[in-house]
């Protein structure tokens, strides 16, 4: 443990720690621009020079680690000075555009002008000015402003595992581009704009839209996946302007994927702001009142077994919860939330967690993934486990069952269906064996993969691979969608003599199930609900409006004050950011309203006393922002396998829900790489797992 | 200064696809059996320039990407190598291509005269190629032949101590196809002195070397 002192203040760090970790751990501020702490470390932008005493020179903090008896200056002449001709050289060319630029007022380089720039320019010469790249749709490109910090290389190569970014050319002429003028094939490429210290990559559909200074900021979740991201949100009176990550180290890290950061101009479109009730086969819009009235005249004496509820993959704790009582209060037990159909023990918590949490990718050393595209499930996700491969390399074991494609790591396939899966489990496979041998095995099972009519065999049968250890449960099932384990905690489930998915159908079609209520339920296949009277809660008019009788515009998730469970049983609370549109309401206040109508009222009037009723109905909602183990899984074995190869459950990763379809950028994304475009990435790049 | 590295749309005709010839690919695998494994990626550099000689002295896109498919490295990797290098021609030059080297001891002797010289004999500017496609014209840094400057590079060989006029001559003679002499164009033999050697004659003679030959300079 090398002690060494930093501006006369001793300290004690770590072996391998760098001078500029040590400063921070100090709380003093090193300025830097091609340093961060989650890539390699090329210093080459030496902004970050300190003062080493005993050292002929002024030294990169970044990539000097730290030695036993080091005195160091951060505050010295010597220090300022060499900062000022790094920033000066920085300056040469750099156009002088800060106005103009969107990178201002939220950027490195005009930040630490401030503090080390020269009050004039020395250089007369012309400055060089670089040709815009092609990045893709989500990146606007204006490579004149680029300090070649290689911040975006290192990004590409080690984070998002698409090597597609370079260093081109020499000297003077260097550039930062592809070379071959293509969209970067990666799910996480916006965040390629964040890494950048400067305005040379910047949002594309930002574009000139604000200025940071008049956003109001508001800490949120991200709904896109089951991964429950840390966002904030970004907006300006009514419009949601933009979405950047928030730094969570048990989540996210720091990073987001695409469609969490720029599907958000489908908030705009084919919104749901006002009520409607259907008069003579067309929907008309109506009032609030006559839209409850309508519901009410068509539900009473309606028989509660006749009446079902399907909620969809964005559906808050909250909204689920009203729901769920006032279906108890109308004497219905046909609710649903897996949409998707998946078919899997609801009453056995650890058997629908990621139980090993995202965290503990970090301790995990053999994968086994079945069934799941974990790149578009749960793209962060997935960078964790990239992360580990560059932390492991050659010990890095992984294994897929399911389709064979580029994961920006490398893995073992083993076999497209349960076939497969039946020969691990049962030990007959090599690859069973490294998981024996395994200290921390993970097995990722994928929503997609029970979502079949033999998902709880295909459960069972996954549960017999041992991989738990002490203190460690293996067994981690990914999901795809935001509400999904808040639906399952609180229980919005079939009850006792229940429907599920299919049996609602059955329903419908028989006229056994004669009212629906779709709770922003837009994935199913709305010809099956047959003639049934459908109200449609949601805050997009996607399939599930199309096909209702009554639409209740509701909010999206920017929109309301909501608590989410993220695939790990993590509860996360989501802030209103806007308001929602024209007479949209928060959910659970149109459930409640929608109760009185009916006479059912719900026992509570706010936020409070729905959250203290979410907590009665499940503890996981009262430690809010962390996980509780659900303790180790056990499955029953559940009838038997068909040997179906399992099918990938996302065809396009830009448009998976209602607010993603409605987004013009997520149009172009899918117009860019189209439609099973991660296939395509295999043609492109190879060799990701450098 | 502007410009872009990278395919321009206005850029040379690019070949579709580009594969060793059998020749070359067992060359290309003796060289990469040189690095260890795991290591095959050093390899980057001999092969792009072996790609570089097959496809007439300038690399396709399909010729990188080839190779870097070959060493199982990303395709943007060998992009970095072949454009930093300025060994590798990214876009087709003439049969003969002219490196006048234009650094400070080649300049202080005149390289500005042979460049001139070349532009006026070959009618075309520095970066151009001739219509015929005989010649390609370019500057360079040193090449560090220093001694006998100045000189020139043309595709493998050193030309050195040149002259505006010996230089047209060369120019001529690669022009017709006659077979010309690389090394310096003055007779003078490896690097010695221009005026003769001037040092170290009694250990020559000790050494038995004649007087003719220490004149003439040694040969290797």
């Amino acid at each position: 443990m090398p002690t060494l002192s930093i501006n006369g203040i001793s300290i004690e760090v770590a072996p391998g720690t760098s001078i500029i970790q040590a400063c921070e751990q100090l709380g003093i501020e090193v300025p830097r621009f091609c340093y961060h702490e989650r890539l390699s470390v090329p210093a080459n932008c030496r902004m970050c020079l300190v003062e080493q005493k005993g050292a002929p020179k002024p030294v990169a903090s970044c990539a000097m680690p730290c030695a036993d008896k080091m005195e160091i200056f951060t505050d010295s002449e010597l220090v300022h000075k060499a900062r000022k001709g790094v920033m000066e050289f920085l300056l040469i060319n750099h156009p002088l555009d800060c106005p103009i630029c969107d990178q201002g007022g939220e950027c490195d380089l005009q930040d630490q002008a401030l503090g080390y720039g020269f009050d004039r320019g020395r250089y007369l010469e012309n400055k060089r000015a670089v040709n815009e790249k092609y990045l893709g749709p989500l990146i606007k490109t204006f490579m004149t402003r680029c300090i070649q910090c290689t911040r975006c290389v290192r990004f590409a190569d080690e984070i998002a595992g698409a090597p597609e970014i370079g260093l081109l050319g020499r000297n003077e002429m260097v550039e930062i581009g592809t070379y071959v003028e293509s969209a970067i094939t990666s799910e996480l490429s916006g965040n390629l704009v964040d890494v950048c210290p400067v305005g040379a990559l910047t949002s594309k559909p930002y574009a000139f839209a604000a200025r940071p200074w008049e956003l109001k900021k508001t800490d949120s979740i991200d709904v896109f996946d089951a991964v429950g991201c840390n966002i904030r949100i970004d907006a300006r009176g009514p419009e949601v302007m933009r979405v950047l990550p928030r730094v969570n180290e048990d989540v996210n890290e720091e990073w987001i994927a695409d469609k969490s950061r720029h599907a958000i101009d489908g908030l705009l479109l084919q919104r749901l702001d006002r009520p409607y009730v259907r008069k003579n086969g067309k929907l008309t819009a109506a009032t609030w009142p006559e839209a409850l009235a309508a519901i009410a005249a068509r539900v009473k004496g309606v028989d509660g077994s006749k009446i079902a509820a399907i909620a969809g993959d964005m559906a808050d704790a909250e909204a689920l919860i009203a729901l769920k009582d006032l279906m108890g209060a109308l004497g219905s037990t046909n609710l649903e939330c897996r949409q998707d159909g998946g078919r899997f023990d609801p009453a056995n918590r650890a058997g629908y967690l990621f139980n090993s949490t995202i965290a503990g990718i970090d301790q995990a050393d053999a994968f086994l993934i079945v069934g799941t595209n974990p790149r578009w499930e749960a793209p962060i996700i997935n960078a964790r486990i990239r992360k580990r491969f560059l932390t492991l390399r050659e010990n890095f074991k992984a294994a897929v069952i399911g389709s064979n494609l580029d994961l920006t790591y490398p893995y073992e396939y083993l076999g497209a269906g349960p076939q497969t899966l039946a020969d691990v489990a049962e030990g007959r496979h090599p690859f069973a064996e490294e998981l024996k041998n395994a200290k921390n095995p993970m097995l990722i099972l994928g929503s997609g993969a029970v979502a079949r009519p033999d998902g709880a065999a295909i459960q069972a049968l996954t549960g017999k691979i041992d991989v738990s250890r002490e203190g460690w449960n293996g067994f981690n099932f990914l999901h795809r969608a935001a509400g999904r384990v808040g639906a399952l905690d609180i229980g919005f489930v079939p009850g006792e003599g229940g429907r599920d998915l299919d049996g609602i159908f059955d329903g419908a079609g028989t006229g056994a199930i004669e009212i629906v209520y779709l709770l922003g339920a837009d994935e199913i296949d709305m010809t099956k609900l047959g003639r049934a009277f459908v109200i449609y809660q949601g805050h997009h008019g996607d399939a599930g409006a199309h096909r209702a009788d009554v639409i209740l515009p509701g909010a999206a998730y920017t929109e309301k004050n909501a608590t989410y469970v993220n695939t790990e049983g993590r509860a996360q609370i989501a802030r209103l950011a806007v308001f929602p549109p024209g007479e949209a309401r928060e959910d659970w206040k149109i459930v409640r309203a929608l109760a009185e109508t009916l006479g059912k009222t719900l026992p509570y009037d706010s936020l409070g006393q729905v959250r203290r009723r979410l907590a009665d109905a499940a503890p996981v909602f009262l430690s809010v922002d962390s996980v509780t183990s659900a303790g180790p899984a056990s499955f029953a074995a559940a009838g038997t396998v068909a040997d179906m190869p399992f099918v990938m459950p996302i065809e396009n990763y830009y448009m998976t829900d209602a607010i993603s379809r409605a987004s013009p950028t997520m149009a172009k994304c899918t117009e860019e790489f189209g439609v099973g475009g991660q296939s395509a990435i295999g043609q492109i790049g190879t060799g990701t797992h450098g | 200064m502007s410009g872009s590295v990278g395919i321009a749309e206005n850029g040379p005709e690019q070949p579709k696809e580009f594969a060793f010839t059998a020749e070359n690919l067992a060359k290309a695998k003796k060289i990469v059996a040189k690095y260890p494994s795991g290591r095959q990626q050093s390899a980057v550099m001999p092969l792009l320039d072996l790609a570089q000689r097959q496809s007439g002295n300038w690399l396709p896109r399909v010729a990188m990407d080839y190779v870097a498919d070959m060493l199982g490295m990303p395709r943007i990797k060998a992009y970095e190598v072949a454009t930093f290098y300025s060994m590798y021609n990214l876009k087709p030059v003439g049969k003969h291509f002219v490196q006048v080297c234009t650094t400070t001891p080649c300049w202080l002797v005149g390289s500005a005269g042979i460049v001139d010289a070349c532009k006026k004999h070959l009618g075309i500017g520095l970066g151009e190629t001739t219509a015929d496609g005989k010649f390609t014209l370019i500057e360079v840094e040193c090449l560090g032949a220093c001694v006998n400057a100045p000189m020139a590079q043309i595709n493998d060989d050193y030309y050195e101590d040149l002259t505006p006029q010996n230089t047209v001559k060369l120019l001529e003679a690669l022009a017709n196809g006659q077979p010309v002499t690389p090394g310096s164009q003055t007779g003078r033999r490896g690097a010695q002195a221009s005026s003769g050697p001037t040092s170290l004659h009694a250990q020559a003679k000790a050494a038995g070397v004649g007087a003719q030959a220490l004149a003439a300079g040694a040969e290797d």
